[in-house]
């Protein structure tokens, strides 16, 4: 098996076209982006909202664990069954799964900035409007770019659904690997996505770090 | 409070653990009334998916009637499992396809043909010492289906008759119909027919693949003959003269001399009456809406057909 799989790998014809490895890797990263940039436009004003006024915390709390829970191929195949193949519903159902880790990297980090430091703020006359943008959302930055990084890496593993309907991404090896009993391509899908999300992860956490202030530990 | 809940939760969790378990075990080897009747024991089995234990059912209610023992052991596995099984008499019946049973036995085995394979099954079948009873008309096979209103457009009959359309047809299947010689390759060799596009379904042909031939994004699909879906969405089979696709008729397996005259008679009346119709309506009584258990819903089609209380 890991003897096909090298050989898969080492197969020129594997590399170029529409099906080749850097076509998939391609459309891998496109669903990725397009599920996390979506799910970070829906999450992120309600996570400073709550992160900043307190107002509703249980619910997101709830919710995000309800959210978590939810089994992706089956809101995608739910979904296909209501729309019909195409994008958008593999793209719902990572957008799903990348709303929790989001929503919670925000929230924490709002609700995280020391009260003193926004009560100094307060009494330097800045409005609500500038304390979120100049005081909370700077010093929530760390854990904000910990909550896009779990979810990245969450969206990247669970991207492969897609090929389970028509869509391309890395899951086509697997899907077509196991539906030919060819178990080298399952694992060259698994290889990519695994190497894939690793190599993402590792750039993020050092993006984490660099935007961390030594003087400040992350509070959790 | 949520301390108070818990006990009670649990204990809940404990009975409707119990409950699955309990469903899951087979109510199997329950004495029929006929025990006193003549005839011995046989055991019915199926393989692990409805439509054969459907089919399995129909074996042992009909057995039943005809006065012998019957015990089921369904859903036991696919022909890895169930052939050894029949082999070492651990099972005495079980129904199969014509097509996949004589390819699983000789993998080269000629099955151009419904009467190549009919034809090739006995001598195959001895090998293992089983013996097939009269196969049924019902087939359970792929097939390359369209909607009723693409069929009227191109004035479609067959699979041929798509190859005008060539670069206009989108087709669906699972991902194996690409590279199976019975799938995309053995159309464009049988008939030409090339589609401009292959989407990958993985549902085996199930809602999701209906579903987008419904909608006009596939014109085509690869979808089972016994499909229930076909007569609820009015779906058109494309004819298949060069058979492409192996005759997959179902046919009883059992172990040789295992049967006597009594059983064979009682289990071919029920091949006589099996057409791919009627085996479509008995899926639909069981998977569809009505959710019929296949026990019930054997009796019930063998009652229709007049083949109990003989």
């Amino acid at each position: 098996m890991i003897n096909e799989m090298l050989a898969y790998f080492a197969q020129g014809a594997n590399w170029a076209g529409e099906a080749g490895i850097p076509a998939r890797l391609g459309e891998h990263l496109w669903y990725s982006f397009l599920a996390v940039a979506a799910a970070a436009v829906l999450a992120f004003p309600v996570g400073v909202f709550i992160g900043h006024t307190g107002v509703g915390r249980v619910y997101l709390v709830s919710a995000s664990n309800v959210l978590r829970a939810l089994p992706s191929l089956g809101i995608m195949t739910l979904l296909v069954l209501l729309m019909g193949i195409g994008l958008l519903p593999p793209l719902a159902a990572l957008v799903l799964i990348a709303i929790p880790p989001i929503l919670a990297g925000v929230y924490a980090g709002v609700a995280n900035v020391d009260p003193e430091v926004v009560d100094a703020a307060r009494a330097i006359g800045m409005k609500d409007s500038r304390i979120i943008l100049q005081v909370e959302l700077p010093l929530a930055l760390p854990l904000i770019l910990g909550g896009l990084r779990g979810a990245i890496l969450q969206v990247v593993a669970t991207a492969t659904i897609a090929a389970y309907v028509n869509l391309g991404g890395l899951g086509r090896y697997i899907f077509d690997g196991l539906a030919l009993y060819d178990y080298g391509q399952v694992l060259v899908g698994a290889v990519l996505v695994t190497a894939l999300a690793l190599v993402l992860d590792g750039l993020l956490a050092l993006l984490v770090k660099a935007v961390s202030p030594a003087r400040r530990a992350i509070a959790r | 409070m949520r301390k108070q809940k818990l006990p009670l939760i649990a204990a809940l969790s404990v009975v409707a653990g119990s409950l699955i378990l309990s469903g899951c075990s087979n109510p199997t080897a329950a004495p029929s009334p006929s025990d006193t009747a003549s005839g011995g024991t046989l055991t019915v089995s199926s393989a692990n998916f409805t439509e054969s234990e459907i089919i399995g059912n129909l074996y042992a209610e009909a057995l039943k009637d005809a006065g012998f023992t019957v015990e089921t052991k369904f859903n036991i596995g696919t022909r890895e499992a169930y052939i050894p099984a029949l082999s070492d008499g651990s099972i005495d019946v079980i129904p199969d396809y014509t097509g996949n049973l004589l390819l699983f036995l000789d993998k080269n085995a000629d099955v151009s043909s419904p009467d190549s394979i009919l034809s090739a099954l006995p001598a195959a079948l001895a090998t293992k010492k089983l013996a097939m009873l009269t196969a049924a008309s019902a087939e359970d096979k792929d097939a390359v289906v369209v909607t009723r209103a693409t069929a009227e457009k191109w004035n479609l009959k067959t699979i041929e008759d798509l190859v005008p359309h060539n670069d206009e047809v989108i087709m669906a299947g699972p991902p194996e119909f690409k590279e199976r010689a019975v799938g995309l390759p053995g159309l464009e060799k049988n008939y030409g027919f090339a589609p401009v596009k292959f989407e990958p379904i993985s549902d085996g042909g199930g809602p999701a693949t209906v579903k987008a031939l419904l909608d006009g994004k596939v014109t085509a699909a690869n979808i089972f003959t016994t499909s229930t879906e076909i007569p609820a969405n009015d779906l058109v089979v494309l004819e298949d003269p060069k058979n492409n696709f192996p005759a997959q008729q179902v046919v009883p397996v059992a172990a040789e001399g295992k049967l006597d005259d009594k059983a064979v008679a009682a289990i071919d009346a029920i091949s006589a009456k099996l057409s791919t119709e009627e085996l479509i309506k008995l899926n639909g009584q069981v998977s569809g809406d009505a959710k019929v258990e296949p026990k019930q819903a054997a009796i019930t089609w063998l009652t229709e057909q007049g083949l109990l209380g003989k």
